[in-house]
């Protein structure tokens, strides 16, 4: 991580109160007691105290806070519900953790624009249940959307499972309100599709909290499907999955979505949730369609036959809605499912051409038998998203380094294929160190002037996303543990 | 002779100040060699959009449209990778092989400019970000990007993105090409999302709608589960000296009756479920009742190529200004332009509308554009006219943005080459 400056350590006090001056004591908190449950995100390999947590009220407290800091080149980390997975919300030691917990409010429904405005605390469900009572949802869907915010989702650009079909966050959005590092409060978008100049609005949308704030959203909404099937296809190799789904595709069939399991995932989730999955396959196919009645049913037949011309092993269609979400139960349990076979695991996010599944599938194989760590594999098929799931124990010593080592293969052949090294869990600090296999010494610079173009100081959120300095290319790997740095204070090269 | 034709004659042009480069290295060293000496430059590809935006003096021309051709096309991966200046029309006629399509509808300009098809090149869709009918179900030019390579204005090859949906690898950079009218970079590789043509397409024409009617219509069927991918609003030929719109020749259809506006609504997909649809729409919009066509998938596709390709104001002399905004405040503001002489048609429902403005002044335009900033949209000029060739402002920003613009600019193109001034003074 970036030096940590032990000059303002040691002026902590004087920094609490000045920020007691623009937001209220008790939505300020610095003690280490109370700072512990916000050392970390969902990637909680990763763990580290911040000097304090604010929980600003609204958007001008936000300015405020981030004017102060950026006059007293203090770094802010900037947080959501904390789910994400590649530990873009880690703090660091010296940064102020900026909380968005308190912007939790749906501000306005528009049916008549199709849009939803809230503050970007509001889960992501929480869109969809404001509006399902007129039959309209919010498309993107990842799985922690139970918990995770929807200013995270635009920071990380969040997909899901239905995003073949639908499209991820930045596809899905109309506007956003967001404040600069400056203090600058600017409005991108509004209630129109696209705007005009710049494409802001898509530019921030993924930045993983590196270019601005996110206080309030504008987000589109559409109309339920009147009839949703799903089908559960069960294949005796792994390459005939594989085939099936580019043959859906090649077939001129877009599924609403398409997951594919590996046996050790169709075993982990069935014995979790009873889906009744076919626990004879080597691979698994949840293909869901949606459109009219007639539609649906005409899809069905299609994709059956197409299915049995891949040598499927099973077909069953979900008989009702209940059904239908049986189907989903166990693939939405994929992760805590995993929890019964191993102490912990650790989750990769690499998307690669969906043509290359086979022989991906095969060198994850190959590299779980030379780091002998066992692995099962999720994969959000129709969109090429593969989220292997590697089975380690944490007590065991090096077993977190040899199972990064083991997760940063695989997306280094994810990039071979023709792939890319994050689909929607982001670089974050986990893959940082990794960018340099996708991108040269051009295309990272380009980037990090766009960062100094809006943030000149590079206070906001530093560390993630890219290597520091030029250091990538020597790949020195960093683990943190319990907290510490080895030798925090040496700037890496 | 128009100014433009003018400038378009052969003695209006220095030969020597246009510089053809073969490939990428070549863009490359052309843009470090302007940067060193502090040169500015024209990115002009093909040419079929060059009016769009302000005009641009600049000692040199970078005609890129020898980057031409196709690298790679995977129908079952969906995506499809060209050489930035592969014409459109290439682009699409290769698709159609496989029974796909560029889903966010490129506009073929060419009537508007040139009274006759002129499709242009990839890069000049990117560049324009202007997308057809399709827009509000699939998204925009934007939204089909998956990835570029490109010279900035140091002249460094750069790349963003890849070949596959699903991405958050670094910065969303396609989504900031798009739409920056070459300011940012010099296109070199895009690779397009694409997406299966469906089977059929069928439109429901509403006859001799009013305005508020037509516009409530159509949202409703935006807003219900039939999933539509066009609806527009073609109202009564307006009184408008010196254009010669008219809705009844450009929309010659065996299956289309004639006399008042036209409310239209597209549906595709397999041929039982539009039936299923088009019947859902009758019932949920009650319009059993109504004075309708049905055009079927051949007269379908050629109504909505005219709607897309404003045919409508084919090789009109008059200025055409294109606004977007929330489609709830289109009624009132159509209503408030009305002192205004001008023909228009709406489309996305309502949240864009199209419209040739007859003797336009630069006074008129600014007070249309407060009005369209006060309901929450933006205005473009997208064609000059000999009777106003200039407007200050051709695209809409405001202080805070611009200042951030002019930053971003700096990021790719610090000395400012690269069409300068082509959508804002000072990026």
């Amino acid at each position: 991580m970036p030096r940590i400056d032990r000059k303002l350590l040691s002026k902590k006090n004087d920094v609490i109160e000045s920020l007691k001056k623009i937001i209220k004591a008790e939505n300020i908190i610095d003690h280490e007691d109370q700072t512990r449950p916000f050392e970390t995100d969902a990637l909680s390999a990763y763990k580290q105290q911040p000097l304090a947590v604010v929980f600003p009220e609204n958007t001008k407290e936000v300015s405020k806070i981030l004017e102060y800091c950026n006059q007293e080149k203090i770094k802010v980390v900037p947080r959501g519900a904390g789910t994400g997975l590649s530990g873009g919300a880690l703090p660091l030691a010296d940064s102020i953790l900026l909380c968005l917990g308190k912007f939790n409010k749906i501000l306005e429904i528009d049916y008549k624009n199709r849009c939803v405005v809230a503050q970007p605390g509001v889960t992501n469900l929480s869109i969809t249940q404001a509006v399902q009572d007129r039959g309209f949802y919010y498309a993107p869907d990842p799985s922690s959307q139970i918990a995770c915010s929807i200013g995270g989702n635009v920071a990380e650009n969040s997909g899901g499972v239905h995003s073949l079909k639908y499209g991820t966050t930045t596809n899905n959005l109309f506007g956003a309100e967001v404040v600069f590092m400056d203090g600058s409060i600017s409005r991108l978008g509004g209630k129109t599709y696209d705007s005009e100049g710049y494409d802001l609005l898509g530019l921030i949308t993924g930045s993983e909290g590196l270019l601005c704030v996110i206080t309030e959203v504008t987000v589109k909404i559409l109309k339920k499907p009147q009839t949703v099937k799903a089908a559960l296809i069960g294949f005796s190799t792994i390459e005939d999955g594989g085939n099936c789904v580019s043959d859906i595709i090649a077939n001129g069939i877009i599924p609403a979505g398409m997951e594919m399991m590996d046996k050790a995932l169709i075993h982990a989730t069935d014995n979790f949730v009873k889906a009744g999955y076919p626990r004879d396959a080597e691979s698994m196919l949840i293909v869901e369609l949606d459109g009219t009645e007639t539609e649906v049913e005409e899809l069905i037949e299609k994709i059956s036959k197409i299915a049995k011309k891949n040598k499927s092993s099973s077909i069953k269609i979900s008989k009702n809605e209940k059904q239908r979400l049986k189907f989903w139960a166990g693939r939405k349990a994929a992760f805590p499912a995993c929890g019964d076979m191993a102490p912990d695991y650790y989750c990769m996010d690499g998307t690669i051409p969906r043509g290359k599944l086979a022989e991906v599938l095969k060198e994850i194989g190959r590299l779980s038998k030379k780091y002998n760590l066992p692995v099962a594999n999720a994969f959000h098929a129709g969109d090429g998203n593969l989220h292997p799931l590697i089975m380690y124990d944490a007590n065991e010593k090096n077993s977190l380094e040899k199972t990064e080592k083991f997760g940063a293969d695989i997306l280094k052949y994810c990039v071979k294929v023709g792939g890319v090294l994050t689909g929607e869990h982001g670089v974050g600090v986990e893959k940082r160190e990794l960018m340099c296999e996708m991108f040269n010494n051009n295309d990272i610079q380009q980037q990090i002037k766009i960062k100094k173009a809006l943030d000149s100081s590079s206070l906001l959120n530093p560390g993630k996303v890219y290597p520091i300095l030029r250091k990538c290319a020597e790949e020195g790997r960093v683990h943190v543990h319990r907290g510490k740095t080895k030798f925090p204070d040496i700037p890496r090269f | 002779m128009s100014i433009e034709e003018k400038q378009n004659s052969p003695t209006y042009q220095d030969s020597d100040s246009t510089e053809y480069p073969q490939n990428e290295k070549k863009v490359s060293e052309f843009v470090r060699q302007f940067y060193k000496s502090n040169i500015p430059i024209e990115l002009v590809g093909s040419g079929s959009k060059r009016k769009i935006g302000k005009p641009l003096q600049c000692a040199k021309i970078l005609n890129l449209s020898k980057l031409n051709g196709i690298i790679e096309y995977l129908p079952e991966e969906l995506y499809i990778k060209v050489k930035a200046c592969t014409p459109i029309d290439q682009i699409e006629e290769e698709l159609k092989k496989n029974k796909q399509q560029l889903a966010f509808e490129p506009i073929d300009f060419g009537y508007l400019f040139l009274g006759k098809s002129d499709y242009g090149t990839a890069a000049g869709q990117v560049a324009c970000n202007i997308s057809g009918p399709r827009r509000f179900k699939v998204g925009s030019v934007r939204d089909h990007v998956l990835g570029f390579r490109g010279v900035n204005g140091k002249g460094e090859i750069i790349k963003s993105g890849g070949i596959v949906v699903k991405n958050v690898t670094g910065y969303d950079l396609s989504k900031l090409v798009c739409g920056s009218y070459g300011t940012l970079v010099a296109l070199t590789e895009i690779t397009f999302k694409v997406l299966p043509t469906p089977a059929a397409s069928t439109t429901l024409v509403m006859h001799n709608l009013k305005l508020e009617m037509a516009i409530d219509l159509l949202g409703q069927a935006i807003n219900s589960s039939n999933d539509i991918s066009g609806a527009t609003f073609l109202p009564t030929e307006p009184e408008c000296a010196g254009s010669e719109m008219n809705i009844e020749s450009t929309f010659k259809l065996n299956d289309l009756k004639y006399g008042g506006s036209f409310t239209a609504i597209r549906i595709e997909g397999t041929r039982n479920s539009i039936e299923e649809r088009i019947q859902n729409l009758k019932n949920e919009l009650k319009i059993i009742d109504y004075d309708v066509s049905i055009l079927a998938t051949y007269q379908s596709e050629i109504f909505w190529n005219k709607v897309k390709n404003l045919e409508v104001f084919s090789a009109t002399k008059n200025n055409l200004i294109r606004i977007v905004i929330p489609s709830s405040q289109c009624v009132q503001l159509v209503y408030q332009l009305s002192s205004t002489k001008f023909k228009y048609y709406l489309d996305w429902g309502g949240a864009l509308i199209w419209m040739e403005a007859c003797e336009l002044t630069e006074e008129i335009f600014d007070s249309i554009r407060k009005k369209v900033i006060k309901h929450g949209g933006y205005i473009s000029m997208i064609k000059p006219s000999d009777h106003l060739p200039y407007v200050e402002e051709v695209f809409t920003i405001n202080m805070n943005r611009f200042n951030i613009s002019q930053n971003i600019k700096k990021s790719f193109d610090p000395k400012r080459i690269l069409n300068p001034g082509k959508m804002y003074t000072g990026i």
